[in-house]
C-alpha cells in the first residue's frame, strides 16, 4: 500500500511542480500570474488524447504536434491576456484577462472535445506496475524540465538573459536587451511546459475538462507557499503537496485532504504573503 | 470680492444616485402587465442574482478585489435555509426566518472567505476565493446527512402569498429593491468612498485616517448577507437543489456581470446581471457557449472599455471642460472650515534613524514642527526628506528615535492613526481617485469626522445624513478655497496636475490639520501658481498650523519659512533662520551653490 501512496505521491507532485514551473516562468519574464498554466496543462492531455487516440497519429508525432500546439498557446497567451495589461500591471487588469482566456480555453474543450474523463493512450509499450509509465512519465517530464531550465540559465546567454529580465526588468530593457521578444520566448516556453506536463500525467489523471481549475489550483499552491518565481520552491512544495494529498486521501478521505490542503494554503499565507522562501515587499510610498 | 453665500455641489443628482432602485422598481413592478410566466421565472432568477451581486459589488467594483468564487456563499446560503427549513440539524425553522438565518450565516462566510484579502495580493486572494469554492462543493456532496449528498433537498417553500411562481417573483424583487437601495446608500456615503480610496489611491486612505481592515470587515460581511440571502432565494426558486446547482459557471457569471457593469457603478453591474442572465435564455444555443460569451465580453471589456456600461453611460463626464481655467485660491474662506481656534501643537522628532538595508536613508536627525510656523526641509536629491515625511506620517517605522506630539509617543502608531493628531499630508505625486469626482476626493479628507457607522449609512439614518451634509458643504468650501469649486463635479483624473496638487492640499484641510506635510507642493507649477500656493500656505499657518515644506524651489522656502533644515546624506547640515541657512557655508557648497 505503501508503495502505492508513494508512487501516486510522487508522481502528482511532479505533475503539481511542473504546472508551478509554468506560473513561474510566465511570471519571471512578465510579472503576469497567468490562471492558464494550469489550463494548458489540461490541453496537453486533451490534445494528446485527440492526435493519438482520435486521430490515430503515431505518438511520436501526436507529441511534437502537442508540443507545437503549447508553444503556440503560449504565444496567443502572451499577445492576448499579457502584453496589454503590461503597461498598467498595478491594476493588476492580468488576472482578469488571463482568467478570460483561460475561460475561453476551457469552455472550447467542453464543447468540442468532451466534459468527461477520457481515457489518455499508452505512451511507451511498458506493462503496468510500480514501474507504469503513469508514474514514471510525469516525474521525468519533471527531471527533464528542471534541468533543462538549470542548464539553460547556466550556460546559455538566452538563459542569462531571462535571469536579468527576471531580476529587474527596467535595468534589463537599458541593458538593451530584447524584453518583448524574451517574454514571447518565456511565454511559448511555459505552453510547451505546460502541455507536456499534461501529455505526461495522461495516463494518470486521463484527458479531461475538470483537470484544468484542479491544475490551476494545485500548481499555483507551491508556488505560492514556496515563493512566487522560485522553481526549487515549486519542485519541493509539489512533492510535498503530491504525497500528503495522497496520503490523506488514503487514510481520511478526499474530502479532508482538500480540505487540510486549503487550510495549509490559507494558513501559511497568512502567516506568510510572500511565501516560505519569498522576499519581503518592495516600499509603498 | 463678498462674502457672498458659497456656491453648492449638488453632487450626484437625485436620479442619478437612485435611478438603480427606480429602474428595479418601474421596470420589475410592471413586469406581470407585459410579459408572461416564462418571463417572470428569468426575472425572478435576475432578482436572485442581482441580490448577491449588489453586496458582490461593494466587494469587487467599489473595494477592487478579485473575489472570484463567490457561488460558494450562495452554496453555502442555499444549503443553510434548506436544511434549517426541513430541521435536518435544528428544529425546523419557518421560511422566513430561515432565510433571515442564511443571512447571517453567508455574513460569517464572507467573512471567512474574505478576510485573506488584507493580507493577500490579489491574484492570491483570487485563488482562495476559487479554492474555497471547490471545497464548499465537496463538502456538500459528502455532508450528506443534512445536504442529501447528490440528491440533494428541496429547498424551502415560502408561505402565502408567495408560493405562487409570482408571489415568489415580487418577494425576490421586493428584497431586490430593499438590496440595492441598501448598496446605494453605501456606496453614496463616506464607506463608500474609502472603499474607492482603498482601491485607488491605498497609502492617501491611510493618511486620511482610512483604516482599510476595518473598513473590509464590514463590507464582507454585508456581502456575504447578502450572498446568503440570495441562496435561500435561490433554493426556493430551484425548488430543490443539488451540488451541481451551483456551478462554476455561476460564479463566472456574477463575478463578469459586475465587471462588464463597470466599477465603483451601481446601475452598470444591475444591468450586467440582466443581460448575462436573460444571453442564454433567448437563444437557445447560447446556452452551451453561454460562459465562453462572458469570457469573450470579460476579456473585450479589460482591454477595450475598462470603465464597462458605467462608462459608457457617463454622458457628464464627456463634455469639454474649459481649457484656459485659473486657480484662484480664497485663503481668507479657511476659517470657515479649520474654526479659529486650532491649538499650537509641537510635533518633534528626536534621533530618526530609518535604514533601508545598508542604506541609512536618515541617520539620526531632530526636528520640531511648532504650530503657526512654516518649518521648510530642503537638501539634494536623496538626502533624506520624504523619508523624513513618511516617518512622520507612519508609512515607516524608524530603527531609532522618537515621534511625539505635545508629548504623546507617536512612534509606532500605523499611518491612518495619525489623522487622530490632525497630521495631514500631500503626496510628491498627487494621489488622487481618478475615477471620482474632484468634490469626492476632497471629501474623503474629512472622513475621520464622520459618525455613522456602516449600519447608519446603509440604512440612511439621520445621524449618515447630516455627515454627509456637513462634508459636502465642507468640502464645497475647501475647493472654492483652494479655487477649484467649477471643477468639483468633474472626474478627478481629467484634471492638470498642477490643480490636482490644490485638490490634494483642499482633501489635507479637511482633516482641519495642527500639522501639514507638503511635499514637494510646488513641483510642476506656473509662476503665478506657486505665488498663490504661497498665499495659501501664509493662511494656513496664520490658523496656527504647523508646516513642514519639503521642495526645492529656494525662492518659495526663502520667501515664506520661519525656519529652515538642511539635510545632506540623511544627518541635518544646518538648521535654524533662513538668512542664516543661506548663507551657511556648507549649505552652499553641498546644496545651493553660490
Amino acid at each position: 500500500m505503501i508503495e502505492s501512496i508513494l508512487s501516486h505521491g510522487v508522481a502528482l507532485g511532479a505533475v503539481y511542480a511542473l504546472i508551478g514551473i509554468t506560473y513561474n516562468v510566465m511570471y519571471a519574464s512578465s510579472r503576469v500570474f497567468s490562471f492558464t498554466a494550469g489550463t494548458v496543462g489540461m490541453l496537453g492531455g486533451v490534445l494528446g488524447s485527440v492526435f493519438i487516440s482520435t486521430l490515430g497519429m503515431p505518438v511520436i508525432v501526436g507529441f511534437l504536434l502537442t508540443v507545437l500546439a503549447g508553444a503556440l498557446l503560449g504565444l496567443i497567451i502572451e499577445f492576448v491576456a499579457a502584453r496589454p495589461v503590461l503597461k498598467s500591471l498595478d491594476q493588476h487588469l492580468y488576472v482578469l484577462s488571463t482568467l478570460a482566456v483561460s475561460l475561453i480555453l476551457l469552455q472550447l474543450t467542453a464543447i468540442y472535445f468532451s466534459t468527461d474523463a477520457v481515457p489518455f493512450p499508452q505512451v511507451v509499450p511498458i506493462g503496468p506496475g510500480i514501474f507504469d509509465q503513469k508514474f514514471w512519465l510525469p516525474i521525468l517530464a519533471c527531471v527533464v524540465t528542471v534541468g533543462g531550465l538549470e542548464y539553460l540559465s547556466r550556460n546559455t546567454l538566452i538563459g542569462r538573459a531571462f535571469l536579468a529580465i527576471a531580476e529587474d526588468n527596467y535595468a534589463a530593457r537599458a541593458l538593451g536587451l530584447p524584453e518583448q521578444g524574451l517574454r514571447m520566448v518565456s511565454f511559448a516556453l511555459a505552453g510547451v511546459i505546460g502541455v507536456v506536463t499534461g501529455f505526461a500525467a495522461g495516463q494518470m489523471m486521463f484527458a479531461s475538462l475538470a483537470n484544468g481549475p484542479l491544475l490551476n489550483f494545485y500548481g499555483f499552491v507551491p508556488v505560492a507557499l514556496g515563493g512566487m518565481g522560485s522553481n526549487r520552491g515549486a519542485v519541493i512544495g509539489g512533492l510535498l503537496l503530491g504525497l500528503f494529498q495522497q496520503m490523506a486521501n488514503y487514510f481520511f478521505g478526499g474530502v479532508f485532504a482538500s480540505v487540510a490542503v486549503f487550510v495549509v494554503f490559507i494558513v501559511v499565507l497568512l502567516a506568510r504573503p510572500e511565501g516560505l522562501a519569498g522576499s519581503a515587499t518592495a516600499r509603498r510610498v | 470680492m463678498s462674502t457672498e453665500t458659497l456656491p453648492a455641489s449638488n453632487g450626484r443628482s437625485w436620479l442619478e444616485k437612485w435611478l438603480p432602485v427606480i429602474l428595479l422598481a418601474v421596470v420589475g413592478g410592471s413586469l406581470p402587465l407585459w410579459g408572461d410566466e416564462f418571463f417572470g421565472t428569468i426575472a425572478t432568477r435576475i432578482c436572485v442574482y442581482w441580490v448577491l451581486c449588489a453586496g458582490l459589488n461593494l466587494v469587487v467594483g467599489y473595494a477592487g478585489q478579485i473575489a472570484i468564487g463567490w457561488v460558494s456563499l450562495l452554496t453555502v446560503g442555499a444549503y443553510a435555509a434548506s436544511a434549517l427549513v426541513a430541521g435536518k440539524v435544528t428544529p425546523e425553522f419557518h421560511p422566513y426566518v430561515a432565510l433571515l438565518l442564511a443571512g447571517v450565516v453567508g455574513a460569517l462566510f464572507g467573512l471567512v472567505v474574505g478576510l485573506p484579502a488584507l493580507r493577500l495580493r490579489t491574484f492570491y486572494f483570487a485563488m482562495t476565493t476559487l479554492g474555497f469554492s471547490t471545497i464548499v462543493t465537496q463538502i456538500a456532496l459528502a455532508w450528506k446527512s443534512v445536504t442529501g449528498g447528490g440528491i440533494g433537498i428541496p429547498g424551502p417553500l415560502l408561505p402565502e402569498p408567495f408560493d405562487t411562481p409570482w408571489g415568489l417573483y415580487f418577494f425576490c424583487l421586493a428584497v431586490a429593491i430593499f438590496c440595492t437601495w441598501m448598496t446605494c446608500n453605501i456606496a453614496a456615503s463616506r464607506y463608500g468612498r474609502s472603499l474607492i480610496a482603498v482601491r485607488d489611491a491605498e497609502v492617501a486612505a491611510e493618511a486620511v485616517g482610512i483604516y482599510k481592515p476595518r473598513l473590509l470587515v464590514n463590507v464582507f460581511l454585508f456581502s456575504g448577507a447578502l450572498a446568503g440571502i440570495a441562496g435561500g432565494l435561490f433554493a426556493s426558486l430551484q425548488s430543490y437543489i443539488t451540488p451541481e446547482a451551483f456551478s462554476f459557471d455561476l460564479s463566472v457569471l456574477f463575478f463578469i456581470a459586475i465587471l462588464i457593469g463597470g466599477r465603483g457603478s451601481i446601475l452598470g453591474p444591475l444591468i450586467g446581471t440582466a443581460v448575462l442572465t436573460i444571453l442564454p435564455e433567448f437563444a437557445a444555443p447560447l446556452v452551451q457557449w453561454s460562459t465562453f460569451v462572458y469570457a469573450v465580453l470579460l476579456l473585450a471589456i479589460v482591454l477595450l472599455v475598462p470603465g464597462g456600461i458605467a462608462e459608457l453611460l457617463d454622458f457628464k463626464n464627456r463634455k469639454p471642460i474649459d481649457q484656459h481655467r485659473e486657480i484662484r485660491p480664497r485663503p481668507e474662506l479657511l476659517p470657515k472650515i479649520m474654526g479659529t481656534d486650532t491649538p499650537k501643537s509641537l510635533l518633534d522628532l528626536k534621533g530618526i534613524v530609518l535604514a533601508f538595508g545598508g542604506v541609512r536613508a536618515v541617520d539620526g536627525v531632530d526636528l520640531d514642527i511648532r504650530g503657526g510656523e512654516v518649518h521648510g526641509l530642503i537638501g539634494p536629491n536623496g538626502s533624506g526628506k520624504t523619508t523624513t515625511l513618511n516617518a512622520i506620517s507612519g508609512y515607516y517605522a524608524p530603527q531609532e528615535g522618537t515621534v511625539t506630539v505635545d508629548g504623546a509617543d507617536i512612534t509606532g502608531l500605523g499611518p491612518h492613526r495619525r489623522a487622530d493628531f490632525h497630521i495631514a499630508r500631500t503626496f510628491q505625486t498627487p494621489r488622487i481617485i481618478g475615477e471620482e469626482s474632484v468634490i469626492e476626493n476632497v471629501m474623503v479628507g474629512g472622513n475621520a469626522f464622520g459618525h455613522g457607522s456602516f449600519v447608519e449609512a446603509m440604512l440612511a439614518l439621520p445621524r449618515h445624513r447630516s455627515d454627509e451634509a456637513k462634508l459636502r458643504d465642507d468640502a464645497m468650501t475647501a475647493l472654492c478655497l483652494v479655487g477649484l469649486e467649477r471643477l468639483a463635479d468633474v472626474r478627478a483624473d481629467r484634471l492638470q496636475h498642477s490643480e490636482l496638487r490644490f485638490v490634494e492640499i483642499a482633501r489635507a484641510v479637511m482633516m482641519r490639520p495642527r500639522f501639514l506635510l507638503l511635499d514637494e507642493p510646488a513641483a510642476g507649477l506656473s509662476v503665478d501658481e506657486i505665488k498663490r500656493l504661497a498665499g495659501l500656505i501664509s493662511a494656513i499657518r496664520a490658523q496656527g498650523t504647523g508646516v513642514l515644506l519639503v521642495e526645492h524651489h529656494a525662492d518659495l522656502i526663502f520667501e515664506i519659512c520661519d525656519r529652515v533644515t538642511v539635510l545632506n546624506l540623511g544627518k541635518v547640515l544646518a538648521s535654524g533662520e533662513p538668512e542664516e541657512v543661506r548663507t551657511h557655508r556648507e549649505v552652499v557648497n553641498a546644496y545651493l551653490g553660490a
